[in-house]
Order: C-alpha cells, then structure tokens, then sequence
C-alpha cells in the first residue's frame, strides 16, 4: 500500500451527514466550508481510497476508464476531481452512489460531466433506486444534475469494468433504505458506504428507512463477503464511509459491538424500562470512549434513541438473517 | 543520515521466555473475572464482564492471534534478525518471526515515519525504533484491536506502545508501556525477561483453518453475557479470597499504597451460582 498525500484533513461527521429534514440546510452549511485537502491511499488492486472530501471515496482505475464509488460533498468535488486526475487520466466512466447522503453525493454531478459515456454524455450515475427517490423528493432540494441516472430494484447488480466484476449489493433499511455495498471481486476491495464507519456508532437514519437489524445484517453481509489472509489479517479490506482502511477482524469487533448493544436495550425494552431508563444503564459504556460522542450529528444519545424506538417498535423492521 | 553505531549491541538470535514473572497470566491464563493489577477503564470492565469464552468459536474469532502488546508477555519464542542495506550495512529493520500463530513483525530502523490515520492496522502494529545507547526502544502504531488479558479485558485500536529491549549477554529483557486511551485508565507496564537459545529447535508452526463448531447457532449470534448476567460473576473473587473491588481491577488498585485499603475490604460473598 502507498499513500500518495501525505496530510488529511478531517471533515466532521457532524457536516457531512443529514437527513431528510433539515437537508438542504446542512448542505448550505457544508458549503460554506473551506475546500478540504484530499488525500489517496492505494488499498490494493486496481482501488484506491480518496479521504477528506467528506464521506470517503473508492477510485477503481484501468484500461476502461476510472469507477467512482461515491462523490463526496459538492464543495470538494474540484478537489476530488484532481485527486483522480493523479491516479489515472483516462475518462471517468462510472459513478456509484452507496447511499444518498450528500457527503457521499455532493459531488454527483461535477463528477459526471468531468467524466463521459462513450457516446459522449457524462458519466453514468448509478445506485439503488432509492436513492434516487430520496434526491428527488421536493424537500431534498437537490438539483436533477445530481441525481442518479440509471438505478436498480432487485437485491443486487453487477458490472464488469475495468476487467474485474463489480457487485453492488442492496441492503434493505439498514443506514437507509438505500445503501449499497459495493466488491471489487478481483482487487478484493469493498466500499460499504456508512453501513460501516470506524469514526463513531452506526447513523441509524430512520426517517430515510434505516433500522437496526437491517444494520446488523449489512455488517454481517460485509463479514460474507469479506475472506482475511494469513491468521485473520489483511486478504479482503473494506473502506468505511468514514475512517480508516479495515478487514475481516476489525468489521467484525464493529459487529459484535453493535449486535452486543441491539442485544442489551433489547433486553431492557422486554422488561418496559423507559429511554431515559436505558439511557441511565449506560448500555454502550464499553464502547463509548471509542465510538461515543456528545456533540455533532451521531451522538451515543441519538444511537441509543435510535436502537430504541427500533425496538419497541418492530413492526415493518427487516429480520434476523 | 545518521553515522552507523559502532560495537552496537546485537539482538540477533532466538529468544524463548522466561514464565517466573505472572506466570499463572501467561501460561495456563487469567481466571474469568480476574482484572487484578490492571488500570482498566469501567468500560473494560463492562466489556471484560459482558465477554463469553463462545465467542472464540465464531468462525471470524477462530484464527484471530495475539497482538503485539499482549504477545510478547504470552506464551511465545522468537526469532529476531537484521535485515542491511547491502550497500551502506546500515540495518534497516530488524524482522521478527513469532512462533505463536506465525506472526511475523519489522521493526523499521530507517527513520521512516509512521503511516497516516486512515492506513489499515495489523496484529503487530507499525513499528519504529532507535538505539539509546545499548538500549533499543520501539514504538508502535496502527494496533489491532484484542484484549489485554486472555479473559476478554479488551484492548482497542487506538492503543500505542513503547517498548526497551535490553540484553545482558545471553538474557534479554523487554519492557512494554501500553497505553490505550479507551480501555486503560493508565498507562500499563510489564516486563518479562528472555533467554537466547544456544540450541535451535522447538515448534514454530501454528497453522490455523476455522471450523464450524456449534452448528445450530443462529448465523448472526455474538455470545455475551447481558451486563450483571455472567454466571462467573464474582466467581474468581470468592474462590481466591479477594475483595471483589479489587478483583476487579482499576488504576488504584495498582499501586502499593493501595493494600492498605485492601486490608479494610469486606470478604467477597458466595457466588450466586454457588449458593
């Protein structure tokens, strides 16, 4: 692995994700914003990973042309752009969407007209159907440009580009009700969007669909499709919406860590213990010093909130797998 | 760069453990509920706690290994040698190969940085050290996540550790600083001492192929005990004669002055699951 830029500059979690209310506010917010410093790290194969332009970025490069799997916020789409510009100059082709958050979308449609078909038009944009619902809807605000322009229903889709296929697999109501996690079957890449982030607990964004189990099975789907090398290291790694390069092992403490959360406020909600009540039993203390936080948009207070009211409330949710 | 040490001290060899010190932790290992002597956060303790020993029977736990600061102070022998610079003889890294899960580990002496935030962890961690005067100190990034103790007191992955390597002709003695801003409250300290190997052998294999082992486990199980739940709870503390806040673990309890509260301690109740 090589790290090509040295320096990264944080974008805060608290900007970069928003929800359906509020969401065209935040993203004024965001643009604000002083253009960030884009770094790139080569994770292995033909994928490297772009870091700072708010949610992280996969760049897959070849004789085909360059695959972007998310876009990061509007404002560091020029920046982005250049970062790619310095793996490959060949035309950006593709543009995936793992969910429709704007620090993974922002930069949907700079990034497709800098890119092209090969019959001239901007880069397809392409993801799971609902996330084009979501970017459409009014109160999203978003401009048609920055929309997907090919989705997809079933549970998954594939490619081949590049010279090795590219899975897209839909996870139903686990971030959101449009996340897809996305293999580089040859490279042996995965880009999770924010159904994996090692900065802080699962947003769990339930006025977009997100649900706790969907999570946990989207965690579990990810140690599927994950195989480690020598001992439990290295073999397939997976780039997190947020922070750093992971494999098998560290998605799997993630795992357990959320599954031994579920499991606790579950068991508070059978014996009727009030939020404020689970609040007060502290059900994520262990994991707190790490993932927990007071300020910004994933606080352990929402997390346990969102666990909660999941819980008491399963009707509708997705099941164990 | 810098001029090359002259008559340096030389850790080349394998090395195998001396068990005198802690052995009851680092051979047969630790009692469940047994946090003595360590400075551990109260979410360790819940994590430490809540842990299951059926866990380790989950495929993806199966083949997972000691890290580094825990291996060293483990069951364990090493080789360590010099990898040069064929034209300038300076030493570049020194490379070990740990005999416990094949682990193999560099300990970069270039001067080289460490890798930025983002960059993937590994078991052994990126390490880089520098001779002062006979001593070798090495510190170490990028950590995985494991534990600290083999009965589920966790570690984390923003852990660091600075260790010396000191040899007295043919005994070596490490020391390690751990420190671990999520699971300790400070910095933990240990040392063990080893013997250079006059004579090669021993077993340095360990392969490892996961299994399944309980085939009627639900696909998504993570085996934990609900917090207060564990039938061990309080189990080591009674057996031993301990106070239950100090089998419990804690920076306090780590210092000298602190048996003099140990002394004012109530006895440790029968377990419930003994009643």
């Amino acid at each position: 692995m090589k790290v090509m830029m040295s320096s990264h500059t944080k974008v805060l979690t608290a900007l970069a994700i928003a929800g359906s209310v509020g969401f065209a506010a935040r993203v004024s917010t965001q643009q604000a914003q002083a253009p960030a410093e884009i770094s790139s790290f080569h994770v292995q194969g033909n994928v490297h990973m772009l870091i700072g332009a708010g949610g992280n970025i996969a760049v897959q490069t070849g004789d085909d042309g360059v695959l972007v799997v998310d876009t990061g916020l509007a404002q560091n789409a020029s920046q982005v752009i250049a970062a790619i510009r310095k793996l490959s100059d060949k035309p950006i082709r593709w543009v995936l969407n793992t969910h429709f958050h704007p620090d993974h979308t922002g930069g949907n449609e700079a990034l497709s007209k800098a890119g092209s078909k090969t019959n001239g038009q901007p880069a397809e944009v392409l993801s799971h159907e609902n996330v084009l619902t979501r970017l459409s809807a009014p109160a999203a605000k978003v401009a048609t440009a920055s929309w997907p322009t090919d989705t997809y229903f079933p549970e998954e889709k594939d490619i081949f580009f590049n010279g090795e296929a590219v899975m897209l697999y839909h996870e139903p109501n686990a971030h959101t009700d449009g996340d897809s996690i996305i293999f580089f079957r040859k490279s042996d890449v995965v880009a999770a969007g924010d159904t994996f982030v090692t900065t802080s607990y699962p947003f769990i964004d339930q006025a977009n669909g997100g649900s706790i189990q969907g999570e946990i099975n989207a965690l579990n789907r990810l140690l599927d499709i994950m195989v480690p090398a020598h001992e439990q290291e290295g073999g397939t790694f997976v780039i997190p919406g947020h922070g750093r390069i992971c494999d098998e092992a560290d998605v799997l403490e993630y795992r357990d860590m959320v599954t031994i959360i579920r499991d606790r406020i579950q068991d508070m909600v059978k014996r009727k213990l009030t939020l404020d009540q689970v609040k007060a039993a502290k059900p994520t203390l262990d994991y707190d010093a790490h993932y927990g936080s007071t300020t910004g948009f994933v606080t352990t207070a929402g997390f346990i909130d969102a666990v909660y009211k999941d819980l008491s409330n399963p009707q509708g949710k997705p099941r164990v797998r | 760069m810098a001029a090359p040490a002259r008559a340096q001290v030389s850790l080349v060899g394998e090395w195998s453990p001396r068990y005198h010190e802690d052995q009851p932790d680092r051979i047969p290992g630790p009692e469940l509920g047994d946090y003595t002597g360590l400075p551990i956060t109260d979410g360790a303790r819940l994590a430490a706690d809540s842990w299951d020993a059926s866990r380790l029977t989950l495929r993806e736990h199966q083949c997972k290994v000691h890290n580094g600061p825990y291996i060293l102070h483990g069951p364990i022998q090493f080789r360590l040698w010099e990898e040069k610079d064929p034209r300038t003889q300076q030493v570049v890294a020194l490379r070990m190969y740990l005999n416990t899960y094949e682990q193999e580990r560099t300990i970069w002496m270039d001067g080289r940085p460490h890798p930025p935030e983002f960059a993937p962890h590994t078991w052994q961690g990126f390490s880089t050290g520098k001779w002062d005067g006979d001593i070798l100190t090495v510190t170490t990034t990028h950590i995985k996540q494991e534990w600290i103790r083999r009965n589920g007191v966790p570690n984390s992955e923003k852990s660091t550790m600075v260790e010396h390597f000191i040899r007295h002709g043919g005994i070596m003695t490490h020391l390690e600083i751990w420190t671990d801003p999520v699971y300790l409250a400070e910095p933990l300290i240990r040392s063990e001492d080893f013997v250079l190997n006059e004579r090669t052998g021993g077993n340095w294999l360990w392969p490892c192929e996961y299994v399944d082992e309980i085939v009627d486990r639900p696909h998504s199980a993570v085996p934990h005990y609900l917090p207060g739940k564990s039938p061990f709870d309080g189990d080591f503390a009674y057996r031993y004669g301990v106070p239950v806040e100090a089998a419990k673990g804690g920076a306090e309890t780590t210092y000298p002055e602190y048996q003099a509260k140990l002394r004012t301690l109530p006895k440790p109740p029968r377990p419930a699951a003994e009643k």
